[in-house]
């Protein structure tokens, strides 16, 4: 078609400084290769900072804030050193929360300009953005190529999209979306061919650590979302932070078994990444996807489009 | 209804509240007491003084009260409170420094989210990236759950998520020194054991959960 690439403009290359986070190919696997997938498909290229660093998330903010920021800002400092002018993309909404905060903290004032600087022992101009992966793959321009490269649809597919905390507050620094009700998930699920659900769980806290450390405490901050998707008839609830996806995907079991105690009914939700969906009608295959490594065991669904069906064997 | 004692408030306890409103550069007296802080706190059924009386008592001056309290050791920084408050009370930051506070005096009301914490910072400083499964493992050991979580074990491994790779930051030094050099600034009285060389089993930062001096509750 030389007419249509005459015609139309030059795309400017997508390319963002990639920074993975230590979930990325441990617990958030299926994260990662669903984003590689997309990735591949609407020709984003993402270029890994070189020995970037834990971003701290919260234990290192608790502990002290300053140690989450300066961890942080030396990634954000090695991406401007190794990939100047690319602004910094993170799948990860802890990771993007904490890279965000570093660079509001270092923009904020000139002392604390030179106080990061002090700590990182590198220069750092606090120029480059960072973006969560899902305001990248929002924003229109990038949302138009993604719907270009969409061939296949989830048919009406009952979703719960769910943000969590990180990628929405607090506000000042997160500067994304509707921190109450956030809709650029539920804009993509649609592209995808889904039904978003209006529900109330969207942006309530999954526990985070406190799944480990608190469990007793913590268990029921799961089960509520569980519970909400569910009575708001999501038929699978779609997630951005590998964090949230572990805590509902690997508690699901232990929670149904629970209830089965109690005698209340068990839930059926498994839960996916929003780019294993996008990925999905895209024409990728669940192991592609990662979708076969789920803890809950994913659904079948007839996407129209030849062996990219979600009836995938998860492993045993 | 409960009444609250006054009598035994000191000037050094004022001092002290005013101190953490400082660290937390939040001001409790902005506070109306309309509770909606509470109404969407996500861990209020686990606190022993939800996040409304968290700032009464910190406007009263009853520091004992809130240096002992569990909820700032249960909060999930999720910042629900801090976004919807009509006051613009950032609520959880003022956990956050009553934490610190608490910490400042050898206090940790539940000690398991406080070794989780201390593991993973002492995990970066040794590795520059936290391995998950280290991560769970020493918390495992340090704060006495051995068997938690270890049914899942086999099906992380069968999903590829767990492995012997190695993951860490090639220089280690540069995040040790970043580490170190915030934590020393922190007065915690735990600098000598920065400079021991780690090893992942060394939990070294910023207080090691066998150190004396801290009181142990469990969370649960
Ligand atoms: S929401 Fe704000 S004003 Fe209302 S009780 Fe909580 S801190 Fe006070
Ligand atoms: S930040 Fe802490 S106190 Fe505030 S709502 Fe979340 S868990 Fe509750």
């Amino acid at each position: 078609m030389i007419e249509t690439a005459a015609i139309s403009a030059p795309r400017t290359p997508l390319r963002y400084s990639y920074f993975p986070g230590c979930s990325a190919d441990s617990t958030g696997i299926s994260y990662t290769l669903s984003t590689a997938y997309v990735a591949r498909k609407i020709e984003l290229e993402l270029v890994e900072i070189p020995d970037w660093c834990c971003c701290g998330i919260s234990a290192a903010a608790v502990t002290d804030p300053e140690l989450g920021i300066a961890l942080s800002a030396r990634s954000m400092a090695l991406s401007e050193r190794a990939n100047p002018g690319l602004d910094v993309v993170a799948p990860c909404t802890g990771c993007f929360k904490s890279l965000k905060t570093a660079v509001s903290f270092a923009r904020k004032s000139t002392s604390n300009h030179a106080r990061v600087e002090e700590l990182i022992e590198m220069p750092y101009a606090a120029s480059a953005e960072a973006y969560s992966l899902l305001e990248v793959l929002s924003q229109p321009e990038v949302a138009t190529v993604v719907k270009e490269r969409i061939c296949g649809s989830l048919q009406g597919l009952k979703v719960a999209c769910y943000y969590g905390c990180a990628i929405v507050r607090p506000p000042a620094i997160s500067q994304f979306d509707d921190p109450e009700n956030p809709q650029s998930m539920d804009t993509l699920m649609q592209l995808a061919g889904a039904e978003p659900l209006s529900w109330a769980y969207k942006t309530e806290c999954c526990g985070a650590s406190h799944q480990i450390s608190a469990p007793r405490s913590a268990r029921v901050l799961i089960e509520r979302i569980l519970a909400n998707a569910a009575a708001n008839g999501a038929q699978a609830i779609v997630t951005a932070c590998p964090l949230c996806t572990l805590n509902l995907d690997l508690r699901e079991k232990e929670i149904n078994r629970a209830r089965q105690n109690r005698g209340e009914k068990p839930f059926n939700i498994p839960i996916y990444y929003f780019t294993e969906l996008l990925g999905l009608v895209m024409g990728g295959s669940a192991k592609e996807l990662g979708v076969n490594r789920h803890f809950w065991p994913v659904s079948a669904i007839d996407i129209g489009v030849a062996n990219s069906s979600l009836d995938a064997e998860v492993v045993a | 209804m409960t009444t609250i004692d006054l009598s035994e408030v000191t000037s050094a306890d004022l001092e002290a509240v005013s101190q953490i409103s400082r660290e937390a550069d939040v001001d409790p007296d902005d506070c109306y007491q309309c509770g909606k802080c509470t109404a969407g706190c996500p861990m209020a059924h686990e606190m022993d003084l939800v996040p409304r009386q968290i700032i009464r008592s910190l406007q009263l001056g009853l520091y004992r009260r809130v240096l002992t309290a569990k909820s700032p050791w249960v909060c999930a920084q999720c910042q629900v409170c801090s976004v919807r408050c009509p006051q613009e009370v950032r609520i959880a930051e003022l956990m956050l420094a009553v934490r610190h506070a608490a910490k400042r005096e050898g206090l940790r009301p539940v000690r398991e989210t406080d070794i989780f914490d201390d593991i993973f910072v002492s995990n970066i400083r040794s590795q520059g990236r936290n391995n998950e499964v280290f991560l769970a493992a020493f918390y495992n050991l340090q704060s006495g759950h051995l068997v938690q979580d270890v049914a899942n074990v086999p099906a992380m491994v069968a999903r590829g998520m767990i492995g012997p790779r190695i993951n860490h930051v090639k220089d280690k030094a540069a995040v040790r020194r970043i580490v170190d050099k915030v934590l020393k600034k922190g007065s915690s009285g735990s600098s000598d054991s920065l400079d021991t060389p780690s090893s992942p089993s060394s939990s070294v930062a910023p207080s090691s959960p066998s150190s004396p001096g801290q009181r142990d509750g469990d969370a649960q």
